[in-house]
């Protein structure tokens, strides 16, 4: 009896993620016997170079970690602080800093959903030979980005990085009329979400599902943003302030990304899949009528329909931005301020792909003496790797090619940030 | 008909920053004062697409991927080429110049005349200075466009736009280095 055939499949720059890294997949016959996520872009050492920078400076350093998501580090950082200073915000800023954050989730969703993921259901090796075919298609994803980027630029000062953001509040906030001139858009681009999950809904999902442990934020009364306890479908209920107790990251060797798992439960799934499963009763109905008009059921265990949940964020996102709008009366001050005294906080917020946990331990004089930054990328890693070792012993009987393009979608389904996780792809197919 | 010069790229990675440096030139030189917008742009591509909407004339400079030529400039003019992924590499997230032209291209949304110069680079580690062979071709470049603006900003349209060329190279000796 002859030996049963090795082949390796390598992706040696995953295309339409953020960030750089690799994929290799060694299969022994049709058996999967070795998946690594190689996420070779150099390591940033943000955590490093924060310290003995003075709080107040922490909302602008981290919006450089990330281009696409600059806001989720901004909210983490600045709630952390407020939590270790004590700083209660005024009912107003909350409010803003859920527009704020409505307006990163709708241009990163826009984004993916129609840049990234949708070439992959549709067959096309990218969004421009997309757009060939497809330009009305296209110019409505750019429109919706456009929306959110809107949004940013006026909360945040740019479209990029912005400026804005401060512990306590913001540095500035805009008037009523600001606000105001982005409702026809909004409203446009809550219809143009409704037809993109309509849309999403129509692609053909590989048949694959997963046992997953999903975690998220859980808020009360709203779907996450800014805060609320972190909570899994297998009993996790905690402050951000237990987080590590609960959370361990791992350092291994085929990636400059640290591997997080919950102890004693390993790998776990955190972005919009988690969210939608876990506070499905908190969106509004307009978005719960459109999951079930679009076959969504509680909980999805599909990660490729993880397009079709985050269509359904963008209409919560659009609903969202339009409510805090039309209810919004500016705060008496743009910020609250408390002396700086040496303590430490933590925070949790909803990054577009997931879950964003931060601590900063600050000294008397408010200089920041160490800093804990864990990206949703690096929390969804394990997880990634698992669902590539399930998913590929499905397809293993397919030629090379074809397996490679299904692992890169299978990857894209969590919408990696690389850059952000150094915290990503190439894939590599290895057959014995 | 408006004109927009658009340069490209970062100040703190060497020569990515020649469009930028291009840009810098021409308002030295004054050419701003001739009804000409000139910006610069990190390269992102759909701010970038928003950009040039309006525009019936757009320039745009960037610095193209090292081939063992730096400073050799190229100029496309993108309704007659298509951009290659392989000059025009792109940011990490994997989006630029090259994902702008292409994507308004597929749909039908580039402007009716865009230019576009590229500079290769030597160097792009954070924190270098631009390459002489780099430094020269911008002040070549600037002066190029300068020039061409003031002589023929009435005139420029689709019967005096140069063809694609390859190869243009400015001998840094020329320029002092």
């Amino acid at each position: 009896m002859s030996k049963p055939q090795s082949r390796t499949i390598k992706v040696d720059v995953l295309a339409r993620v953020e960030g750089e890294g690799a994929l290799f997949v060694k299969l022994k016959g049709n058996q999967v016997q070795d998946v690594k996520l190689k996420i070779y872009e150099p390591p940033r050492f943000f955590e490093a170079f924060l310290r003995g920078r003075h709080f107040s400076e922490l909302p602008d350093l981290v919006a450089r970690i990330c281009g696409i998501c600059p806001i989720a580090y901004q909210m983490s950082a600045v709630h952390a602080v407020e939590r270790a200073l004590d700083i209660g915000i005024d009912p107003a800023v909350r409010q803003l800093r859920r527009l704020f954050y409505c307006g990163e989730w709708i241009e990163s969703h826009a984004l993916h959903v129609y840049m990234l993921h949708a070439p992959d259901f549709l067959g096309y090796p990218d969004a421009i030979a997309m757009a060939r075919e497809h330009p009305a298609i296209v110019q409505q994803g750019l429109r919706l980005k456009k929306a959110g980027n809107a949004i940013v630029a006026l909360m945040g000062g740019r479209e990029i990085h912005p400026v804005s953001a401060a512990v306590g509040g913001f540095y500035k906030v805009p008037p009523k009329s600001a606000l105001k001139e982005m409702v026809d858009e909004l409203n446009w681009a809550l219809d143009a979400s409704l037809a993109t999950a309509r849309w999403a809904s129509g692609f053909d999902f590989p048949d694959f599902e997963q046992d997953y442990e999903f975690v998220s934020l859980s808020h009360p009364e709203q779907y996450p943003l800014n805060e609320g306890r972190i909570v899994s479908n297998r009993g996790l209920d905690i402050d951000a302030s237990e987080y590590e107790e609960s959370f361990t990251e791992q350092h291994v060797q085929h990636s400059n990304a640290l591997h997080s798992v919950l102890r004693g439960h390993n790998s776990y799934m955190v972005g919009p899949m988690a969210r939608f499963n876990l506070n499905f009763d908190r969106l509004p109905e307009v978005a719960q009528q459109a999951a079930r008009n679009c076959g969504l059921h509680v909980p999805c265990r599909n990660p490729f329909r993880s397009i079709v949940v985050r269509a359904i964020e963008l209409v919560f996102a659009c609903h969202e931005a339009l409510r805090v709008i039309r209810e919004y009366e500016p705060p008496p001050a743009p910020r609250a301020q408390a002396p700086a005294r040496a303590s430490t906080g933590q925070a949790a917020t909803e990054a577009p792909r997931g879950l964003l946990y931060h601590r900063y331990a600050l000294d008397q004089d408010g200089l920041i003496a160490s800093a804990k930054i864990v990206p949703p990328t690096s929390q969804n890693q394990k997880r990634i790797e698992d669902d590539l070792r399930q998913f590929v012993g499905q397809i293993s009987t397919r030629p090379a090619e074809e397996i490679t393009w299904k692992c890169e979608q299978a990857v894209r389904n969590y919408d990696p940030c690389i850059s952000c996780a150094t915290h990503f792809l190439r894939l590599q197919l290895e057959r014995d | 008909m408006a004109l927009l010069i658009i340069g490209c790229g970062n100040f703190d990675r060497g020569d990515d920053a020649a469009g930028l440096l291009v840009a810098r030139r021409l308002h030295a030189l004054g050419v701003d004062t001739l009804g000409v917008e000139i910006i610069e742009h990190t390269g992102e591509t759909f701010s970038l697409m928003n950009c040039w909407t309006g525009f019936e004339r757009v320039i745009l400079i960037d610095a193209t991927a090292p081939t063992g030529t730096p400073g050799q400039v190229q100029v496309w003019n993108a309704h007659a080429d298509r951009l290659h992924e392989d000059t025009f590499p792109c940011s990490t997230h994997a989006f630029g110049v090259r994902e702008a032209v292409e994507l308004a291209r597929a749909m039908n949304h580039l402007p009716p005349i865009l230019l576009i110069y590229g500079i290769e680079g030597k160097r792009f580690f954070l924190g270098a200075p631009p390459s002489p062979e780099v430094e020269c071709a911008v002040v070549s470049v600037a002066d190029q466009l300068a020039m061409l603006v003031s002589h023929d900003l009435k005139d420029l349209g689709e019967s005096t736009l140069p063809h694609t060329r390859h190869g243009i190279r400015f001998d840094p000796s020329d320029y002092g280095h």
